[in-house]
């Protein structure tokens, strides 16, 4: 039953990921052009590598944009986890849909109107406190985990509602403490959901630059704002070479990953068996 | 759930609503206040007067983002039907893969699209052996229309792949069982099932699509004026804040109507936009 | 899964906490300059640089860690694209630069709304060493009784020049009215900014780049619209170095040292400057008002006119350059190029730009705005019928759905 995809869907799949992955590609080849264009090629290189790292101001960038990623998205996974946990308790299903309607704002709030209604907030609080940096690290910090936040609820809620309630009654019943419980007994249940909304959060985080661009100071630039602020002079293979070297270490990653998860289900498979024998 | 928590919950609850408060709602207000004032911060109707010359502009943008949210979900539907119907490895695999791309920033695969589509770039250079071309590809509204898509289609793609994979295998095999041709499972069956799915999808490609400005620029070659350009313009070049304020206002607005109508039409009861991985 | 997930997570972090640039090269600097700027006591202090994308070098040279070797002062550095975004960064408040590099008009407007302070020239004494005065005069107006000079060090200077290929192009274009040939129809690639667009209009009909007047920038914002409607031509900024060096243009406005960059991937291009005037600019630095380390300031834009970095940076960027050791320079190698160094006596109707008053600046964007936003109405409809359509089609498809299902149920 679950293998029953015919060629011709395969052959679908394959389709949508050469459109997905085309930009990739076209990246690759011109990260080793021999010139500065990132239109015509000439010749093979591999100077962009070389010079990507002796810039500064892009490897500072990078680093900013991964720091970025990683804390918002720690940040925004234990609130948004908190947050589902709150909101699945309430009783009052007006205030519980309440709740939902304001979580999901910035999701469905153009990023433009996010960003634009965040440093508008930001400046005018530190006005407030008479301050003329306010925006810097922790401005788009909060930024990020606040739009960050729906993602990672929306993808925690549906599992902590399949969780029966009654499991973890009875772990309390049984002298659990209510928190160890939690931990021991619902938190399991709901890991592939918060794994789930800490991956979507992370890659929001690096994929996004509108909500950046607007709420950014000058201690903080993140890499998206480096490669928006190239309009005037030029986008070069540098920054292809940038995004091969990313893309060739996740991928890496995601095969390894992949070979030990099924390596580790083959072990699940043959103890069961085993254990059936 | 928690029964003697009430106190409990709130405790839960009460750092969530604080953020939600402070970085929700408070930004929103200062959207409204900066759209009722004029730059002296008197009250003001103006800015949502100077609207009116921009409708058109406004009308455009929900037509290009429409266009560009129904191509993703032609694309995305098929592709996320089959891919839940392949092997687990593999699905998990390719959900990887489709987020993949984004973990580089959007900039630069924008950008790449330039490469691709332009006179000289890859299209044309291969149309070129066979003697025909250059076709006009870059700098038109399918240009603008092809980048979003390419962007956001795996933000289609995701939610509809999750109520997939989710969906319960024995109504298809009964539906099939009761002699349902194929096309009457997936018409019946499948597509009912997949509506929350849908609705999650429009609204995470339908709304980035309508604000975008980078994709306008890059790819429609100051052709295509959307209103997110016109937004942007009024924040970063123009330096009217209040306008600025009142077309994200009406944007915002806007976009919430056109979810309102979608969500009269899926009758998601469930009041949490459905789901997302 | 988890554990893999959060170990390479942990690891990423980390790697990024741990990445630095392979550091180019040294300078070698007398121990004079060595000494001077360890004297300045700026160790431990912080100096945020607020300049153009791509507009310092950090590759031949990494000028912003040579300057925290010398001082001991660590530099945040950030990038804006355009003028006016950095005026909005500044205007909208939150934070505080201490050096900017804004162009000609924009230090104007600074200076006017007295966002950037005046500098010591006693701290920055390269400037009487290197800057060769006969760049002196674009930096001669005052601003209400201000001179732009005690506020503003000159950083790189330019024209607009009209770029083309000589492949399309057979005969030597002298005028900007070649940008209006129906002949290179698709063809030619257009500022996408208002200002340097406008100009090349007003130089055609002969007006002030600074004007106040609302018919003539009405007459502009006509000529541009013709040329929309009737050569079609594409508005960028960096595309234009991708789209000029690989021949699908045939015509293209762009900076004058950005010409060099091009011509040296693609020999087919020339340039000219139009006989009806061009635009002269500088960028220069200047410290904000918000500053909190002025000595710092004055410090890094002296370091900038140190021989060795000025020449990096003209190296690096292409712009002409107001500093002497670099024009007396035997190894800089654009010294002969006339599209950077043009002989300014020969031009005629050199242009520069003014800060405009915010309802001309206003009305200007909005006829810009007019110009390029006038979307081709035929393209509107078909979209707007198109997605209707769509829209009908599946609601309707819909519908018919859900009545046959409750006829089902019915039954």
């Amino acid at each position: 039953m679950r293998t029953k995809s015919s060629p011709l869907s395969r052959l679908y799949i394959a389709l949508v990921f050469v459109f997905l992955y085309a930009p990739m590609a076209v990246m690759t080849v011109f990260s080793f052009n021999g010139n500065e264009s990132t239109y015509t090629l000439h010749g093979f290189s591999t100077q962009w590598y070389v010079r990507l790292f002796s810039d500064a101001v892009t490897v500072n960038a990078l680093k900013n944009t991964i720091i970025l990623a990683v804390v918002s998205a720690v940040i925004s996974t234990v609130l948004g986890t908190l947050a589902t946990i709150g909101i699945n308790s309430l009783k009052n299903k007006h205030v519980q849909s309440s709740i939902m309607s304001v979580t999901n704002i910035p999701m469905m709030n153009p990023e433009i109107v996010t960003g634009i209604s965040m440093m508008l907030l930001f400046v005018f609080i530190g006005r407030l406190f008479s301050r003329s940096d306010t925006l810097g690290f922790g401005t788009i910090l909060i930024a990020h985990v606040t739009f960050q936040l729906p993602y990672v609820i929306l993808s925690v809620l549906p599992k902590l509602r399949q969780t029966d309630p009654r499991i973890y009654e009875a772990a309390q019943d049984l002298g659990c403490h209510p928190v160890n419980a939690f931990f021991k007994v619902v938190m399991p249940q709901i890991m592939p959901g918060i794994v789930a909304g800490a991956i979507m959060a992370f890659t929001l985080s690096l994929d996004d630059f509108i909500i950046s661009y607007f709420t950014n100071g000058p201690d903080f630039q993140t890499l998206p704002i480096h490669i928006f602020s190239m309009t005037k002079k030029r986008v070069k293979p540098d920054m292809y070479a940038l995004s091969t070297l990313i893309f060739a270490a996740i991928f890496i990653l995601l095969i390894l990953m992949n070979i030990a998860q099924s390596k580790s289900e083959k072990k699940q498979r043959t103890s069961k068996e085993e254990a059936v024998l | 759930m928690m029964k003697k928590s009430s106190f409990a919950s709130k405790l839960i609850n009460s750092p969530y609503i604080l953020w939600s408060v402070l970085f929700i709602i408070a930004p929103l207000i200062m959207v409204l206040y900066y759209a009722l004032t004029d730059a002296s911060g008197a009250f003001t109707l103006d800015n949502v007067k100077g609207i009116a010359d921009y409708s058109s502009t406004f009308i455009l943008s929900i037509g290009y983002g429409a266009v560009a949210t129904v191509i993703s979900l032609i694309i995305a539907y098929p592709f996320a039907y089959f891919l839940a119907h392949t092997g687990a490895s593999f699905q998990r695999m390719s959900v990887m893969l489709v987020m993949l791309p984004m973990w580089m920033s959007f900039l630069i695969r924008t950008y790449s699209w330039i490469t691709i589509l332009g006179d000289s770039g890859v299209i044309n250079s291969f149309l070129r052996i066979f003697g025909i071309g250059p076709l006009p590809l870059l700098n038109n509204g399918a240009a603008v229309i092809l980048g979003m898509v390419y962007n956001f289609l795996p933000y289609m793609i995701l939610p509809l792949y999750t109520v997939m994979s989710r969906m319960d295998r024995s109504l298809i095999e009964a539906a099939e069982d009761l002699g349902a041709s194929r096309l009457s499972v997936i018409r019946r069956v499948v597509l009912p099932l997949s509506v929350p799915g849908i609705a999650s999808g429009f609204t995470m490609v339908f709304v980035p699509s309508v604000s975008t400005f980078y994709i306008t620029q890059k790819l429609g070659g100051g052709q295509i004026n959307l209103i997110g350009d016109v937004i942007e313009g009024q924040f970063q070049v123009a330096n009217n804040y209040n306008l600025g304020a009142s077309l994200s206002l009406v944007l915002m607005v806007m976009i919430l109507i056109c979810l309102g109508i979608l969500r009269l039409f899926t009758d998601s009861d469930e009041g949490n936009g459905g789901v997302l991985i | 899964m988890k554990r893999i997930a959060s170990l390479t997570l942990c690891l990423i972090l980390m790697l990024s906490l741990g990445v630095t640039a392979f550091s180019a090269e040294q300078v070698e600097f007398s121990e004079e300059v060595t000494q001077y700027y360890a004297s300045l006591g700026l160790q431990g202090t912080k100096l945020n640089v607020y300049n153009w994308g791509e507009y310092i070098d950090t590759e031949e040279v990494d000028v912003l860690s040579e300057f925290e070797r010398l001082t001991g002062c660590t530099v945040n550095y950030t990038t804006f694209e355009s003028n006016e975004n950095m005026y909005s960064k500044l205007a909208g408040g939150g934070v505080s630069y201490d050096i900017l590099v804004p162009s000609d008009y924009m230090v104007e407007k600074l200076l006017k709304e007295e966002m950037i302070l005046p500098l010591d020239y006693s701290n920055i004494p390269n400037y009487e060493k290197y800057f060769d005065e006969e760049y002196g005069y674009l930096v001669d107006d005052e601003i209400d009784g201000k001179k732009i000079s005690d506020y503003a060090v000159i950083y790189n200077v330019g024209t607009t020049i009209l770029i083309y290929n000589t492949n399309y192009v057979k005969e030597t274009p002298t005028s900007w009215s070649v940008l209006w040939d129906e002949q290179y129809k698709d063809k030619v690639l257009m500022f996408n900014n208002p200002r340097d667009s406008f100009a090349i209009a007003q130089a055609l009909l002969g007006q002030d780049f600074n004007t106040v007047s609302k018919s003539d920038w009405d007459a502009a914002a006509e000529l541009l619209k013709k040329q929309r409607e009737t050569v079609h031509p594409t508005y960028v900024m960096d595309e234009v170095f991708n789209k000029m060096e690989s021949g699908d243009y045939a015509l293209a406005t762009y900076y004058a040292g950005d010409y060099e960059l091009m011509h040296d991937n693609n020999p087919d291009l020339a340039y000219v400057l139009p006989e009806e005037g061009i635009n002269t600019f500088y960028d220069a630095f200047v410290i904000s008002q918000s500053s909190q380390n002025k000595k710092g300031a004055e410090a890094f834009i002296n370091f900038m006119m140190e021989p060795e970095i000025a020449l990096a940076n003209a190296e690096y960027i292409y712009y002409a350059t107001p500093n002497k050791a670099v024009l007396e320079n035997e190894d800089y190698s654009l010294i002969d190029s006339e599209a950077v160094y043009p002989d300014y006596s020969e031009i005629k109707n050199a242009q520069a730009f003014h800060d405009l008053p915010n309802d001309t600046l206003q009305y200007m964007n909005a006829q810009w705005m007019k110009v390029k936003g006038e979307n081709d109405t035929t393209h509107l409809y078909v979209v707007f019928f198109t997605c209707l359509a769509l829209i009908a089609l599946t609601v309707a498809a819909y519908l018919i759905h859900k009545k046959k299902m409750k006829k089902y149920y019915e039954v």
